[in-house]
């Protein structure tokens, strides 16, 4: 029971820029359910990239079975019999079962022909010794989602693997489903076998898990026996950092500042009856870990996804929004998590992505009039400082933090009022963020009214003037700043699970 | 961090059209002369114009295969209109570009609107085009009044004059400068950058993406009118059941001159320098002897060497500056 399967010893990892990994430390057992909980970011994903062999470590050790090993690539982890369940799974949906538990490995006739009986009946006494009863006939698409990670855990079984990873595993699940895979997992865990169990559901870890390792920005906090802690001491380990930037001390906005945006019972895919409203002059926080909701909420509202009811108010008249041309038009700017997919055309020039929005105000009749366009441009390049060689530049070519500038220009060239931004610094350099920061601050000092989807704490903390912490989908908190922590934060966002 | 360097694969197509001129003029029969020349412009009308519309469906990352199609059944139903209901020559001309217009504007729902994928939703037009003409026609061929009678004067207003100036390539040439125009210089153009470099982007930006990519299409469409009279100027007879092959001359034109099928970039100037090298092709093979087959083989090597070319290009803007 005690003997250890893997430890994996002061694992450092820098990608430019970032020290994503600095002594990170993991020990798992056979026979045992191990989690790994963390922040977003806090490197979890990074630390099972390098046991996984996608990433390689810069340096430490990886002891598997007794004996130091280097992972050449996932593959050669799947020969060491490391099994990942990643949370996008594997499979192919349109084919059965059994042939994705033989993919790469089909048994064959005569070394030409696939030899299906014998696959579907080595899938099915497979699947029968770990107690499921799934045809080995059937497509993985009309199984269930939890079906579904059996079978892939069935599949990393048929590779002899004795160490799983579930990263998140429950995320999809209904209550009946988890405890169907948790069911599962205890019988791994008789079989002999080590499994690590990532979440953020915190409540989980007390039902399924042996032991519990902390990690957070990139470092070893702590492990602990789940029997020994409470919820509230894992939540301590994992916000207890020290704040290099001083939080805000108290809401910079006008005591008797007019609501600008109000939403009223937002209803829409992972969005429960939301409901907030947006002072001017205000920046309102957003927090809550990732697949909170948050990023559905806001483009729900903004009318970039179809939302099944909810109302919504610009300057407390109640506006129609059901496309994002409808939302601009009340003057709401969306700034993207994802800034390649859904922010800047990367293929046009820096003065085409400033003006998309408001290209009809910059037209005489249907002629462009380009001429005012470079005016215009030129000014909003000084004024945001946007690091380019020229306004003619190709977006692609320029650093994430200039491409986010470029995203700000256009909405503000558009005269937006309200600003939505989402995970604004996400992949900005450190020096770049606090440019962006400034920049918030002087949107604010204009009139402008922001919103800010964050998945950093301090970031959240030292912008906001007053954080909505959402779980599932809903709302479970409401903060103002001078009343919230990290700690409060973290305890309204791991709610409702 | 060069911001002006001086760019060689911008010049290229205009080159490789220089050499292949260069080339059959030396080792060709009588190539450098003006009956050739005529006859390169002569192929070049019909092509050029389906060129230019689908050069804009490519930069928003679409296709159009029913070009060819599309172009036949509008003539054919104009050749409809002056034969057997007795039209006036003008409006029998409109009617080609009304026809064509509106099987443009149904690719452009479908893709647009109904989310089809534009190779399905232009290969089902494609086929319903070939099939409507001859079904209109009652599969007989349609003949374009010739030099000389009376409505003839459309011939020397669009191909030839009575002096025999090759009348059609001016008016390809305007036609050119007008797309040019909307293109570069007007909301609609830029709209269509925009859709094919991010139409998400695009969307959350405001811009109601689908009647302008429907509008895409539509204008596509009337190009492909416009080919139609120029054929009929040209050739005369229209046959029906026949235009399905024309559609890739002109995708082939539009890659030949650079633009990328995955959109979001490409120029008017590279597809119009695409037609030509296309036709060049043609007829210098032709004055060296040798059959049409020669051509097509010729101008799929083209085809491949312009998009490897091209990738190359991509290859080299996308390094970041930080």
């Amino acid at each position: 029971m005690s003997e250890a399967l893997l430890e994996m010893k002061d694992i450092q990892k820098t990608f430019p820029g970032v020290h994503a990994l600095d002594h990170a430390c993991l020990n798992v057992r056979s026979g045992e359910v191990h989690a790994l909980v963390g922040e977003n970011g806090a490197g979890k994903s990074t630390l099972m990239k390098v046991l996984n062999g996608i990433y390689k470590k810069d340096s430490g050790q990886i002891i598997y079975k007794g004996e130091e090993i280097e992972l050449s690539g996932p593959l050669d982890a799947q020969r060491r019999g490391i099994g990942m369940i990643h949370q996008e799974l594997n499979l192919m949906p349109h084919l059965t079962v059994a042939e994705n538990i033989f993919i790469g490995k089909e048994p064959m006739v005569g070394g030409v022909f696939l030899d299906k009986k014998k696959a579907n009946q080595a899938a099915k006494e497979l699947l029968a010794s770990m107690h499921l009863e799934i045809s080995p006939t059937r497509t993985i698409k009309s199984l269930t989602v939890a079906k579904q990670q059996m079978v892939e855990i069935a599949k990393a079984l048929n590779n002899n693997s004795e160490l799983f990873v579930m990263d998140e595993p429950t995320s999809p699940l209904t209550d009946a489903e988890i405890e169907e895979l948790f069911r599962f997992i205890r019988q791994l865990r008789e079989a002999g076998r080590g499994i690590i169990y990532i979440s953020h559901r915190l409540d989980e870890l007390w039902q399924i898990s042996d032991r519990i390792t902390v990690m957070r920005d990139g470092q070893y906090v702590g492990t602990v026996n789940t029997a020994d802690v409470t919820k509230q001491e894992i939540i301590s380990m994992m916000v207890g950092r020290v704040i290099y930037e001083e939080p805000k001390q108290q809401s910079c906005v006008q005591p008797e500042a007019p609501v600008v945006l109000e939403a009223k019972h937002l209803v829409a895919a992972n969005v429960k009856d939301v409901s907030f409203e947006l002072h001017k002059g205000e920046i309102l926080g957003f927090a809550g870990l990732v697949g909170a909701g948050r990023t559905e909420t806001v483009r729900a509202l903004f009318g970039a996804d179809p939302r099944v009811s909810g109302e919504i108010f610009v300057n407390g008249e109640k506006v129609e929004i059901h496309s994002p041309s409808d939302a601009v038009h009340h003057g709401i700017g969306y700034l993207s998590e994802d800034r390649k997919t859904f922010g800047v055309a990367t293929g046009l020039s820096v003065r085409d992505n400033c003006v998309m929005a408001d290209l009809e105000n910059y037209c005489i009749g249907p002629i462009v009039n380009d001429k005012k366009i470079d005016v215009v441009s030129k000014d909003y390049i000084q004024k945001i400082s946007i690091k380019t060689p020229s306004m003619r530049q190709l977006v692609r070519n320029l650093s994430g933090g200039n491409q986010q500038k470029i995203v700000i220009a256009k909405w503000l060239i558009k005269r937006c009022n309200v600003l939505i931004f989402d995970e604004p610094t996400r992949g900005i350099d450190v020096g770049a963020k606090s440019e962006i920061y400034k920049l918030m601050n002087k949107l604010i000092e204009e009139g402008k009214s922001i919103i800010m989807i964050s998945s950093e704490l301090p970031e959240l903390l030292r912008m906001s003037d007053r954080i909505v912490v959402m779980s599932e989908g809903s709302i479970t908190g409401e903060l103002d700043i001078c009343e919230a922590t990290q700690t409060n934060i973290m305890t309204l966002a791991t709610m409702n699970m | 961090m060069t911001t002006k360097k001086f760019d060689l694969t911008k010049f290229l197509a205009p080159m490789v059209l220089v050499i292949l001129y260069g080339f059959f003029s030396i080792f060709g029969n009588n190539f450098f002369s003006t009956d050739y020349l005529i006859n390169i412009l002569d192929g070049s009308y019909y092509i050029g114009f389906m060129a230019i519309g689908v050069t804009f469906v490519i930069i928003t990352g679409g296709i159009d295969l029913s070009l060819g199609t599309t172009m036949m059944c509008a003539a054919l139903i104009g050749g409809m209109a002056y034969n057997n209901w007795h039209w006036p020559m003008g409006w029998c001309l409109a009617f080609v570009l009304v026809v064509a217009t509106l099987i443009g504007l149904l690719n452009g729902i479908m893709v647009a609107f109904l989310g089809l994928p534009p190779f399905i939703a232009t290969l089902g037009t494609q086929m319903m085009g070939m099939g409507f003409g001859a079904i209109v026609t009652r599969v007989q061929t349609m003949r374009y009044p010739t030099f000389g009678t009376a409505d003839g004067w459309f011939k020397n207003f669009f191909y030839k004059t009575t002096t025999g100036f090759p009348i059609g390539v001016l008016w390809l040439a305007g036609f050119f400068l007008v797309a040019l125009v909307i293109l570069n210089k007007t909301r609609f153009g830029r709209y269509t950058y925009a859709i094919g470099s991010n139409v998400e982007a695009a969307r959350l930006s405001g811009i109601k993406t689908k009647p302008w990519l429907a509008g895409v299409y539509t204008f596509c469409g009337f190009c492909c009118g416009a080919a139609g009279v120029f054929y009929a100027a040209v050739y005369t007879s229209i046959i029906p059941s026949t235009g399905n092959g024309q559609e890739l001359l002109g995708i082939a034109g539009v890659v030949i001159g650079g633009t990328s099928m995955a959109g979001g970039t490409g120029t008017l100037v590279g597809t119009i320098i695409g037609v030509f090298v296309m036709s060049v092709l043609k007829q210098g093979l032709m004055s060296m002897g040798l059959q049409s087959h020669w051509q097509t083989f010729f101008t799929g090597l083209v085809v491949i060497g312009a998009v490897l070319l091209d990738q190359y290009r991509v290859k080299q803007g996308n390094k970041v500056i930080h």
